[in-house]
Protein backbone atom coordinates (compact mmCIF):
# COMPACT_ATOMS: atom_id res chain seq x y z
CA UNK A 1 0.00 0.00 0.00
CA UNK A 2 2.45 2.56 1.05
CA UNK A 3 4.34 2.23 -2.20
CA UNK A 4 1.49 2.52 -4.16
CA UNK A 5 0.51 5.87 -2.41
CA UNK A 6 4.45 7.56 -2.35
CA UNK A 7 4.00 6.75 -5.89
CA UNK A 8 0.66 8.80 -6.47
CA UNK A 9 2.09 11.51 -4.38
CA UNK A 10 5.22 11.84 -6.45
CA UNK A 11 2.92 11.68 -9.72
CA UNK A 12 1.35 14.38 -8.43
CA UNK A 13 3.97 16.73 -7.54
CA UNK A 14 6.62 15.85 -10.55
CA UNK A 15 6.21 17.88 -13.57
CA UNK A 16 9.58 17.48 -14.84
CA UNK A 17 9.95 14.94 -17.66
CA UNK A 18 12.66 12.64 -15.21
CA UNK A 19 11.10 9.61 -14.45
CA UNK A 20 10.09 8.36 -10.92
CA UNK A 21 11.47 6.10 -9.29
CA UNK A 22 9.52 3.97 -6.47
CA UNK A 23 11.95 2.12 -4.17
CA UNK A 24 11.06 -0.32 -1.59
CA UNK A 25 13.15 -2.55 1.29
CA UNK A 26 11.83 -5.94 2.02
CA UNK A 27 12.56 -5.04 6.02
CA UNK A 28 13.09 -1.91 7.59
CA UNK A 29 14.29 -3.48 10.65
CA UNK A 30 16.47 -6.33 10.92
CA UNK A 31 16.69 -8.00 14.08
CA UNK A 32 19.68 -9.61 15.10
CA UNK A 33 18.79 -12.57 18.10
CA UNK A 34 19.57 -15.47 19.19
CA UNK A 35 20.25 -17.89 16.50
CA UNK A 36 20.52 -15.14 14.21
CA UNK A 37 23.04 -16.23 11.15
CA UNK A 38 22.40 -13.64 8.50
CA UNK A 39 19.81 -12.52 6.46
CA UNK A 40 19.03 -11.38 2.53
CA UNK A 41 17.30 -8.19 1.88
CA UNK A 42 15.48 -7.69 -1.20
CA UNK A 43 15.62 -4.10 -2.39
CA UNK A 44 12.82 -3.81 -5.42
CA UNK A 45 10.46 -1.00 -6.94
CA UNK A 46 9.10 0.70 -10.05
CA UNK A 47 10.67 2.99 -12.78
CA UNK A 48 7.73 5.33 -14.17
CA UNK A 49 7.43 8.13 -16.53
CA UNK A 50 5.79 11.02 -15.39
CA UNK A 51 2.89 10.49 -17.21
CA UNK A 52 2.48 7.35 -15.02
CA UNK A 53 3.14 4.79 -17.85
CA UNK A 54 5.95 2.58 -18.75
CA UNK A 55 9.54 3.85 -18.97
CA UNK A 56 9.58 2.99 -22.41
CA UNK A 57 13.58 3.64 -22.39
CA UNK A 58 16.54 1.12 -20.91
CA UNK A 59 17.58 1.89 -17.81
CA UNK A 60 20.33 0.70 -15.18
CA UNK A 61 19.56 0.52 -11.65
CA UNK A 62 22.26 0.81 -9.22
CA UNK A 63 21.46 -0.32 -5.70
CA UNK A 64 23.79 0.37 -2.61
CA UNK A 65 23.50 -0.80 0.92
CA UNK A 66 25.68 0.72 3.28
CA UNK A 67 26.29 0.22 6.81
CA UNK A 68 27.52 2.83 9.81
CA UNK A 69 30.85 3.80 8.76
CA UNK A 70 33.54 3.39 11.59
CA UNK A 71 36.57 5.57 12.35
CA UNK A 72 39.77 2.71 12.35
CA UNK A 73 43.38 2.06 12.29
CA UNK A 74 44.28 -0.71 9.63
CA UNK A 75 47.15 -3.20 10.18
CA UNK A 76 49.44 -4.32 7.58
CA UNK A 77 51.33 -7.29 8.63
CA UNK A 78 55.11 -7.62 6.88
CA UNK A 79 57.78 -10.44 7.83
CA UNK A 80 60.48 -8.83 9.45
CA UNK A 81 63.45 -11.19 11.01
CA UNK A 82 61.41 -14.50 9.82
CA UNK A 83 58.15 -13.25 11.73
CA UNK A 84 54.81 -12.08 10.53
CA UNK A 85 54.50 -8.66 12.42
CA UNK A 86 52.27 -5.58 11.94
CA UNK A 87 54.42 -3.20 10.67
CA UNK A 88 52.41 -0.40 9.10
CA UNK A 89 49.26 1.01 9.37
CA UNK A 90 46.97 3.92 8.44
CA UNK A 91 43.58 5.35 9.72
CA UNK A 92 40.76 6.15 8.03
CA UNK A 93 38.16 8.65 9.61
CA UNK A 94 35.08 6.91 7.66
CA UNK A 95 35.31 3.26 6.49
CA UNK A 96 31.62 1.55 6.26
CA UNK A 97 31.33 -1.45 8.23
CA UNK A 98 28.89 -2.58 5.57
CA UNK A 99 29.06 -1.78 1.51
CA UNK A 100 27.00 -3.54 -0.65
CA UNK A 101 26.67 -2.55 -4.36
CA UNK A 102 24.59 -4.22 -7.40
CA UNK A 103 23.70 -3.06 -10.60
CA UNK A 104 22.02 -4.34 -13.65
CA UNK A 105 24.89 -3.95 -16.02
CA UNK A 106 28.87 -4.03 -14.82
CA UNK A 107 29.53 -0.52 -13.05
CA UNK A 108 32.06 0.83 -15.77
CA UNK A 109 29.28 -0.02 -18.79
CA UNK A 110 26.55 2.75 -16.84
CA UNK A 111 28.51 5.24 -16.07
CA UNK A 112 32.09 7.45 -16.73
CA UNK A 113 34.86 6.85 -13.71
CA UNK A 114 33.87 10.86 -12.40
CA UNK A 115 29.95 9.73 -11.91
CA UNK A 116 30.88 6.73 -10.30
CA UNK A 117 33.32 8.32 -8.21
CA UNK A 118 30.96 11.21 -7.16
CA UNK A 119 28.22 8.49 -6.03
CA UNK A 120 30.82 5.92 -4.90
CA UNK A 121 29.59 3.08 -6.95
CA UNK A 122 31.92 0.50 -6.78
CA UNK A 123 34.43 -1.46 -4.39
CA UNK A 124 37.50 0.76 -5.27
CA UNK A 125 35.80 3.44 -5.31
CA UNK A 126 34.86 3.86 -1.69
CA UNK A 127 35.66 7.36 0.29
CA UNK A 128 37.12 6.10 3.33
CA UNK A 129 38.74 9.52 4.47
CA UNK A 130 42.59 8.76 5.23
CA UNK A 131 43.79 10.68 8.64
CA UNK A 132 47.04 12.35 7.88
CA UNK A 133 49.24 12.25 4.76
CA UNK A 134 49.81 9.59 2.90
CA UNK A 135 51.57 8.78 0.11
CA UNK A 136 48.27 8.05 -2.54
CA UNK A 137 50.29 4.19 -3.86
CA UNK A 138 50.35 3.25 -0.17
CA UNK A 139 46.68 4.56 0.03
CA UNK A 140 45.25 2.83 -2.23
CA UNK A 141 47.35 -0.30 -1.33
CA UNK A 142 45.83 -0.08 2.12
CA UNK A 143 42.01 0.73 0.56
CA UNK A 144 42.55 -2.50 -1.40
CA UNK A 145 44.02 -4.37 1.34
CA UNK A 146 40.88 -3.08 3.73
CA UNK A 147 38.35 -4.13 0.51
CA UNK A 148 39.83 -7.20 0.30
CA UNK A 149 39.71 -8.50 3.95
CA UNK A 150 36.15 -7.05 4.09
CA UNK A 151 35.19 -8.70 1.09
CA UNK A 152 36.12 -12.20 2.40
CA UNK A 153 34.16 -11.68 5.45
CA UNK A 154 30.98 -10.79 2.97
CA UNK A 155 30.93 -7.77 4.39
CA UNK A 156 31.75 -5.64 0.88
CA UNK A 157 30.27 -7.10 -2.00
CA UNK A 158 29.72 -5.92 -5.41
CA UNK A 159 27.88 -7.85 -7.91
CA UNK A 160 27.47 -6.51 -11.40
CA UNK A 161 24.46 -8.58 -12.97
CA UNK A 162 22.49 -8.61 -9.12
CA UNK A 163 19.80 -6.46 -10.46
CA UNK A 164 16.96 -7.72 -12.72
CA UNK A 165 14.89 -5.25 -14.09
CA UNK A 166 12.35 -6.70 -15.98
CA UNK A 167 9.85 -5.26 -18.57
CA UNK A 168 11.79 -1.98 -18.19
CA UNK A 169 9.54 -1.25 -15.19
CA UNK A 170 10.38 -3.39 -12.10
CA UNK A 171 13.59 -4.29 -10.32
CA UNK A 172 14.71 -6.23 -7.68
CA UNK A 173 18.33 -6.97 -5.98
CA UNK A 174 18.77 -9.25 -3.11
CA UNK A 175 21.75 -8.40 -1.10
CA UNK A 176 22.86 -10.68 1.66
CA UNK A 177 23.90 -9.55 5.22
CA UNK A 178 26.63 -12.05 7.51
CA UNK A 179 26.37 -12.74 10.89
CA UNK A 180 28.82 -10.36 11.83
CA UNK A 181 27.24 -7.25 10.69
CA UNK A 182 27.41 -4.48 12.97
CA UNK A 183 24.51 -2.91 14.22
CA UNK A 184 22.91 0.52 13.24
CA UNK A 185 21.09 2.45 11.07
CA UNK A 186 21.75 1.10 7.19
CA UNK A 187 21.36 3.04 4.02
CA UNK A 188 19.82 2.06 1.17
CA UNK A 189 20.70 4.14 -2.01
CA UNK A 190 18.67 3.38 -5.33
CA UNK A 191 20.33 5.05 -9.11
CA UNK A 192 18.29 5.13 -12.15
CA UNK A 193 20.71 6.03 -14.27
CA UNK A 194 20.80 6.33 -18.57
CA UNK A 195 23.26 7.13 -20.91
CA UNK A 196 25.64 7.58 -18.41
CA UNK A 197 23.62 10.27 -16.45
CA UNK A 198 21.98 9.65 -12.66
CA UNK A 199 18.43 10.52 -13.39
CA UNK A 200 16.59 9.47 -10.47
CA UNK A 201 18.09 8.62 -6.96
CA UNK A 202 16.30 7.60 -3.48
CA UNK A 203 17.22 6.51 -0.17
CA UNK A 204 15.58 4.16 2.38
CA UNK A 205 16.68 3.42 5.64
CA UNK A 206 16.97 -0.03 7.54
CA UNK A 207 17.55 -0.79 10.96
CA UNK A 208 20.04 -3.32 12.20
CA UNK A 209 19.99 -3.78 16.02
CA UNK A 210 20.19 -6.74 18.19
CA UNK A 211 16.98 -8.33 20.14
CA UNK A 212 15.79 -9.98 22.73
CA UNK A 213 18.72 -12.20 25.24
CA UNK A 214 21.58 -10.89 22.65
CA UNK A 215 20.23 -7.36 23.43
CA UNK A 216 20.70 -7.59 26.81
CA UNK A 217 23.85 -9.11 27.41
CA UNK A 218 25.10 -6.37 24.89
CA UNK A 219 23.56 -3.43 27.02
CA UNK A 220 24.65 -5.15 30.52
CA UNK A 221 27.98 -6.05 29.23
CA UNK A 222 28.50 -1.90 28.24
CA UNK A 223 26.65 -0.13 31.01
CA UNK A 224 26.95 -2.60 34.23
CA UNK A 225 30.79 -4.33 33.33
CA UNK A 226 31.26 -5.09 37.24
CA UNK A 227 28.07 -6.72 37.74
CA UNK A 228 28.48 -8.31 34.64
CA UNK A 229 31.79 -9.50 35.39
CA UNK A 230 30.49 -10.85 38.89
CA UNK A 231 28.27 -12.87 36.78
CA UNK A 232 29.97 -14.30 34.78
CA UNK A 233 32.36 -15.73 37.55
CA UNK A 234 28.73 -16.53 39.35
CA UNK A 235 28.43 -19.17 36.48
CA UNK A 236 31.72 -20.66 36.48
CA UNK A 237 31.65 -21.21 39.84
CA UNK A 238 28.50 -22.13 39.95
CA UNK A 239 28.96 -24.79 36.89
CA UNK A 240 32.38 -26.02 38.25
CA UNK A 241 30.69 -26.72 41.55
CA UNK A 242 27.72 -28.62 40.38
CA UNK A 243 29.58 -30.66 38.09
CA UNK A 244 31.42 -31.63 41.12
CA UNK A 245 28.57 -32.77 42.82
CA UNK A 246 26.94 -34.45 39.89
CA UNK A 247 29.93 -36.64 39.30
CA UNK A 248 30.30 -37.78 42.84
CA UNK A 249 26.83 -39.23 42.69
CA UNK A 250 27.35 -40.92 39.15
CA UNK B 1 23.08 -25.51 15.81
CA UNK B 2 23.89 -22.18 15.09
CA UNK B 3 24.09 -19.92 18.62
CA UNK B 4 25.27 -16.04 18.22
CA UNK B 5 27.41 -14.56 20.22
CA UNK B 6 26.22 -10.88 22.03
CA UNK B 7 29.99 -9.92 22.30
CA UNK B 8 32.24 -11.43 19.59
CA UNK B 9 29.25 -10.76 16.98
CA UNK B 10 29.28 -13.83 15.11
CA UNK B 11 27.78 -17.19 15.32
CA UNK B 12 29.45 -20.26 15.89
CA UNK B 13 28.34 -23.99 15.82
CA UNK B 14 27.62 -24.56 19.88
CA UNK B 15 28.42 -28.31 19.59
CA UNK B 16 31.91 -27.35 18.39
CA UNK B 17 32.56 -24.67 21.18
CA UNK B 18 30.85 -27.45 23.80
CA UNK B 19 33.09 -30.34 22.56
CA UNK B 20 36.07 -27.79 22.74
CA UNK B 21 35.40 -27.03 25.71
CA UNK B 22 35.39 -31.03 26.87
CA UNK B 23 38.42 -31.61 25.17
CA UNK B 24 40.32 -29.02 27.61
CA UNK B 25 38.45 -29.99 30.21
CA UNK B 26 39.58 -33.74 29.84
CA UNK B 27 42.96 -32.24 29.60
CA UNK B 28 42.72 -30.33 32.92
CA UNK B 29 40.90 -33.57 35.01
CA UNK B 30 43.79 -35.43 34.01
CA UNK B 31 46.74 -33.25 33.91
CA UNK B 32 45.89 -30.40 36.50
CA UNK B 33 46.43 -27.75 34.39
CA UNK B 34 43.51 -25.15 33.41
CA UNK B 35 43.58 -26.02 29.87
CA UNK B 36 43.09 -22.36 28.77
CA UNK B 37 46.11 -22.91 26.46
CA UNK B 38 44.42 -25.18 24.08
CA UNK B 39 41.12 -23.28 24.32
CA UNK B 40 42.61 -19.80 23.31
CA UNK B 41 44.62 -20.68 20.47
CA UNK B 42 41.39 -22.70 19.26
CA UNK B 43 39.10 -19.82 19.82
CA UNK B 44 41.43 -17.72 17.69
CA UNK B 45 41.85 -20.29 14.99
CA UNK B 46 37.44 -20.37 14.65
CA UNK B 47 37.46 -16.80 14.23
CA UNK B 48 36.43 -15.35 17.71
CA UNK B 49 38.43 -11.94 17.93
CA UNK B 50 41.75 -12.77 20.27
CA UNK B 51 40.24 -10.61 22.97
CA UNK B 52 36.72 -12.19 23.57
CA UNK B 53 38.54 -15.71 23.27
CA UNK B 54 41.37 -14.78 26.18
CA UNK B 55 38.66 -13.10 28.37
CA UNK B 56 36.09 -15.91 27.90
CA UNK B 57 38.57 -18.58 28.30
CA UNK B 58 39.65 -17.13 31.50
CA UNK B 59 35.94 -17.84 32.92
CA UNK B 60 35.74 -21.44 32.04
CA UNK B 61 39.28 -22.05 33.64
CA UNK B 62 37.49 -20.74 37.09
CA UNK B 63 34.78 -23.33 36.29
CA UNK B 64 37.30 -26.29 35.62
CA UNK B 65 39.53 -25.00 38.84
CA UNK B 66 36.57 -25.35 41.42
CA UNK B 67 36.02 -28.83 41.73
CA UNK B 68 39.84 -29.57 41.89
CA UNK B 69 40.31 -26.95 44.55
CA UNK B 70 36.94 -28.38 46.71
CA UNK B 71 38.25 -32.09 46.44
CA UNK B 72 42.49 -30.91 46.95
CA UNK B 73 40.69 -28.73 50.20
CA UNK B 74 38.72 -32.16 51.70
CA UNK B 75 42.10 -33.91 51.55
CA UNK B 76 43.80 -30.80 53.09
CA UNK B 77 46.32 -30.47 49.76
CA UNK B 78 46.34 -26.71 49.89
CA UNK B 79 49.04 -24.22 51.60
CA UNK B 80 46.32 -21.32 51.73
CA UNK B 81 49.07 -19.63 53.55
CA UNK B 82 51.28 -18.85 50.42
CA UNK B 83 48.50 -19.52 48.03
CA UNK B 84 47.02 -16.06 49.47
CA UNK B 85 50.66 -14.54 48.94
CA UNK B 86 50.15 -16.07 45.33
CA UNK B 87 46.67 -14.65 44.70
CA UNK B 88 48.19 -10.62 45.97
CA UNK B 89 50.83 -11.24 43.56
CA UNK B 90 48.05 -12.75 41.17
CA UNK B 91 45.65 -10.00 41.31
CA UNK B 92 48.46 -7.23 40.98
CA UNK B 93 49.42 -8.49 38.51
CA UNK B 94 45.93 -9.15 36.50
CA UNK B 95 46.18 -5.02 36.94
CA UNK B 96 49.70 -4.91 35.07
CA UNK B 97 48.61 -6.96 32.85
CA UNK B 98 45.30 -5.07 31.68
CA UNK B 99 47.75 -2.04 31.75
CA UNK B 100 50.19 -3.99 29.34
CA UNK B 101 47.04 -5.00 27.43
CA UNK B 102 46.17 -1.76 26.36
CA UNK B 103 50.03 -0.31 25.56
CA UNK B 104 50.49 -3.40 23.29
CA UNK B 105 46.80 -2.82 21.71
CA UNK B 106 47.40 0.31 20.78
CA UNK B 107 50.79 -0.23 19.36
CA UNK B 108 49.31 -2.76 17.12
CA UNK B 109 51.31 -5.89 18.16
CA UNK B 110 49.23 -8.01 20.92
CA UNK B 111 48.60 -10.67 18.91
CA UNK B 112 52.48 -11.35 17.82
CA UNK B 113 53.41 -10.85 21.73
CA UNK B 114 50.79 -13.19 23.05
CA UNK B 115 51.95 -16.04 19.53
CA UNK B 116 55.08 -15.64 20.66
CA UNK B 117 54.49 -15.64 24.74
CA UNK B 118 52.83 -19.14 23.59
CA UNK B 119 55.52 -20.55 21.99
CA UNK B 120 58.39 -19.41 24.55
CA UNK B 121 56.29 -20.84 27.56
CA UNK B 122 54.79 -23.55 25.67
CA UNK B 123 57.85 -24.97 24.25
CA UNK B 124 60.21 -24.21 27.39
CA UNK B 125 57.79 -26.26 29.62
CA UNK B 126 56.91 -29.09 27.21
CA UNK B 127 60.21 -29.67 26.53
CA UNK B 128 60.76 -29.73 30.22
CA UNK B 129 58.12 -32.08 31.07
CA UNK B 130 59.20 -34.56 28.50
CA UNK B 131 62.46 -34.55 29.16
CA UNK B 132 61.87 -35.20 33.02
CA UNK B 133 58.73 -37.90 32.19
CA UNK B 134 61.16 -40.25 29.72
CA UNK B 135 63.77 -40.31 32.49
CA UNK B 136 61.23 -41.12 35.00
CA UNK B 137 59.83 -44.24 32.63
CA UNK B 138 63.47 -45.17 31.35
CA UNK B 139 64.41 -45.81 35.58
CA UNK B 140 60.97 -47.15 36.21
CA UNK B 141 61.44 -49.17 33.33
CA UNK B 142 65.06 -50.53 34.19
CA UNK B 143 64.20 -51.33 38.01
CA UNK B 144 66.22 -48.92 39.79
CA UNK B 145 64.66 -46.31 41.73
CA UNK B 146 65.21 -43.07 40.64
CA UNK B 147 67.83 -41.07 42.38
CA UNK B 148 65.56 -38.97 45.28
CA UNK B 149 66.14 -35.21 43.78
CA UNK B 150 67.14 -32.92 46.42
CA UNK B 151 64.20 -30.56 47.28
CA UNK B 152 66.09 -26.95 47.32
CA UNK B 153 64.28 -23.73 46.00
CA UNK B 154 66.49 -21.66 43.74
CA UNK B 155 69.14 -19.61 44.95
CA UNK B 156 68.03 -16.16 44.11
CA UNK B 157 64.94 -17.60 45.94
CA UNK B 158 67.40 -17.54 49.17
CA UNK B 159 68.94 -14.35 48.61
CA UNK B 160 65.56 -12.26 48.86
CA UNK B 161 65.12 -10.60 52.23
CA UNK B 162 62.66 -11.27 55.21
CA UNK B 163 61.56 -14.70 55.37
CA UNK B 164 58.75 -16.34 56.20
CA UNK B 165 57.59 -19.93 57.75
CA UNK B 166 55.16 -21.61 55.38
CA UNK B 167 54.65 -25.12 57.19
CA UNK B 168 52.43 -26.98 54.96
CA UNK B 169 54.60 -26.26 51.63
CA UNK B 170 57.92 -26.89 54.60
CA UNK B 171 59.55 -24.14 52.94
CA UNK B 172 61.54 -20.98 55.30
CA UNK B 173 61.75 -18.39 52.17
CA UNK B 174 60.66 -14.70 51.78
CA UNK B 175 56.99 -14.02 50.74
CA UNK B 176 58.44 -11.86 47.57
CA UNK B 177 59.24 -15.15 46.25
CA UNK B 178 55.75 -16.16 46.12
CA UNK B 179 54.47 -12.95 45.28
CA UNK B 180 56.57 -12.21 42.12
CA UNK B 181 55.96 -15.47 40.71
CA UNK B 182 51.99 -14.72 41.51
CA UNK B 183 52.93 -11.16 39.65
CA UNK B 184 54.27 -12.85 36.95
CA UNK B 185 51.12 -15.51 36.76
CA UNK B 186 48.52 -12.68 36.66
CA UNK B 187 50.11 -10.82 33.80
CA UNK B 188 50.21 -14.14 31.60
CA UNK B 189 46.44 -14.72 32.65
CA UNK B 190 45.43 -11.42 31.58
CA UNK B 191 47.33 -11.68 28.49
CA UNK B 192 47.05 -15.40 27.53
CA UNK B 193 43.47 -16.41 28.72
CA UNK B 194 45.27 -19.08 30.89
CA UNK B 195 45.16 -20.03 34.38
CA UNK B 196 48.79 -20.79 34.31
CA UNK B 197 48.87 -24.03 35.92
CA UNK B 198 51.50 -25.39 33.42
CA UNK B 199 53.67 -22.36 34.17
CA UNK B 200 53.21 -22.37 37.98
CA UNK B 201 53.68 -26.08 39.11
CA UNK B 202 56.86 -26.54 37.40
CA UNK B 203 57.37 -23.27 39.21
CA UNK B 204 56.62 -23.73 42.27
CA UNK B 205 58.47 -27.33 42.42
CA UNK B 206 61.62 -26.29 40.97
CA UNK B 207 61.89 -22.50 42.02
CA UNK B 208 60.69 -22.50 45.52
CA UNK B 209 60.97 -26.20 46.30
CA UNK B 210 57.47 -26.90 47.83
CA UNK B 211 56.63 -29.77 48.76
CA UNK B 212 54.96 -31.86 45.76
CA UNK B 213 51.56 -32.97 47.67
CA UNK B 214 50.33 -29.59 48.26
CA UNK B 215 51.39 -28.19 44.91
CA UNK B 216 48.68 -29.19 42.50
CA UNK B 217 46.11 -27.79 45.48
CA UNK B 218 47.72 -24.66 45.98
CA UNK B 219 48.49 -23.70 42.20
CA UNK B 220 44.41 -24.35 41.93
CA UNK B 221 43.19 -22.52 44.65
CA UNK B 222 45.56 -19.54 43.10
CA UNK B 223 44.46 -20.00 39.75
CA UNK B 224 41.03 -19.94 41.01
CA UNK B 225 40.73 -16.86 42.35
CA UNK B 226 43.72 -15.09 39.51
CA UNK B 227 41.11 -16.39 36.96
CA UNK B 228 37.87 -14.96 39.06
CA UNK B 229 40.36 -11.55 38.56
CA UNK B 230 40.65 -11.61 35.29
CA UNK B 231 37.52 -12.08 34.10
CA UNK B 232 36.36 -9.13 36.41
CA UNK B 233 39.44 -6.72 34.70
CA UNK B 234 38.21 -8.25 31.52
CA UNK B 235 35.07 -6.79 31.90
CA UNK B 236 35.60 -3.73 33.69
CA UNK B 237 38.38 -2.83 30.95
CA UNK B 238 38.55 -4.83 27.59
CA UNK B 239 34.60 -5.71 27.74
CA UNK B 240 35.28 -8.41 26.02
CA UNK B 241 33.77 -11.12 28.41
CA UNK B 242 30.93 -13.29 26.18
CA UNK B 243 28.37 -14.91 28.87
CA UNK B 244 27.02 -17.15 26.06
CA UNK B 245 30.67 -18.74 24.62
CA UNK B 246 31.88 -18.90 28.53
CA UNK B 247 28.61 -20.76 29.09
CA UNK B 248 29.39 -23.10 26.06
CA UNK B 249 33.30 -23.84 26.97
CA UNK B 250 32.04 -24.42 30.36
CA UNK B 251 29.12 -26.97 29.96
CA UNK B 252 31.78 -29.20 28.21
CA UNK B 253 34.77 -28.67 30.85
CA UNK B 254 32.68 -29.14 33.75
CA UNK B 255 31.68 -32.46 32.74
CA UNK B 256 35.31 -32.96 30.84
CA UNK B 257 37.34 -32.48 33.68
CA UNK B 258 35.04 -35.34 35.74
CA UNK B 259 35.99 -37.42 32.81
CA UNK B 260 39.64 -36.64 33.09
CA UNK B 261 39.81 -36.91 36.69
CA UNK B 262 38.57 -40.26 36.67
CA UNK B 263 40.93 -41.18 33.26
CA UNK B 264 43.83 -39.79 35.44
CA UNK B 265 43.19 -42.35 38.13
CA UNK B 266 43.77 -45.34 35.82
CA UNK B 267 47.12 -44.17 33.37
CA UNK B 268 50.48 -44.19 34.92
CA UNK B 269 52.03 -40.88 36.07
CA UNK B 270 54.70 -40.37 33.98
CA UNK B 271 52.88 -41.50 30.83
CA UNK B 272 50.28 -39.36 31.54
CA UNK B 273 53.08 -36.44 32.11
CA UNK B 274 54.55 -37.06 28.82
CA UNK B 275 51.54 -37.16 26.55
CA UNK B 276 50.61 -33.94 28.00
CA UNK B 277 54.67 -32.51 27.46
CA UNK B 278 53.46 -33.53 23.78
CA UNK B 279 50.36 -31.71 23.44
CA UNK B 280 51.97 -28.90 24.64
CA UNK B 281 55.33 -29.20 22.55
CA UNK B 282 53.09 -29.61 19.28
CA UNK B 283 51.06 -26.53 20.19
CA UNK B 284 53.76 -24.56 20.77
CA UNK B 285 55.49 -26.07 17.55
CA UNK B 286 51.99 -25.27 15.32
CA UNK B 287 52.30 -21.51 16.67
CA UNK B 288 55.76 -20.74 16.24
CA UNK B 289 55.40 -21.87 12.27
CA UNK B 290 52.35 -19.78 11.93
CA UNK B 291 54.81 -16.86 13.25
CA UNK B 292 56.98 -17.69 10.09
CA UNK B 293 54.33 -18.57 7.35
CA UNK B 294 52.51 -16.01 5.56
CA UNK B 295 49.26 -15.38 7.85
CA UNK B 296 45.93 -15.29 5.08
CA UNK B 297 45.03 -11.96 6.79
CA UNK B 298 48.07 -9.66 5.90
CA UNK B 299 45.66 -6.96 6.93
CA UNK B 300 43.46 -6.48 10.08
CA UNK B 301 41.04 -3.91 11.52
CA UNK B 302 41.21 -2.05 15.04
CA UNK B 303 38.21 0.12 15.77
CA UNK B 304 39.54 3.40 16.82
Amino acid sequence: MRPLLALIALLLLAGARDPILVPEVSQHEIQVSQGFTGTELLLFGAILDPSGTRAGRDYDIVVILKGPTQAITLREKEKIGGIWLNAHSTAFRSAPSYYAVASSRPIKDIVDERTAAIYELGLNRLQLSPVGEIDPDEQARFSAGLVDLRARQGLYQQNDRGVRVSEQVLYQARISLPSNVQTGVYTAETLAITKGRVIASATAKVEVRKFGFGRLVATFAENWSLTYGLLAVGLSIAMGWMAGRLFVLI
Amino acid sequence: MDVYLPIANLSVNGLFIVLLGGLTGVLSGMFGVGGGFLTTPLLIFYGVPPTVAAASAASQVTGASVSGVLAHSRSRNVDYQIGLVMIAGGILGTGLGALLFRLLAAWGQIDTVINILYVLMLGGIGGLMARESLVALRSSRSGASPAPRKRRHHPLVASLPMRWRFYRSGLYISPLAPLLLGICVGILTMLMGIGGGFILVPAMLYILGMSASVVVGTSLFQILFVTIATTLMHALTTKAVDIVLAFLLLLGSVSGAQLGAKLAFKARPELLRLVLAVIVIAVALRMAFGLGIRPPEIYSVDLA
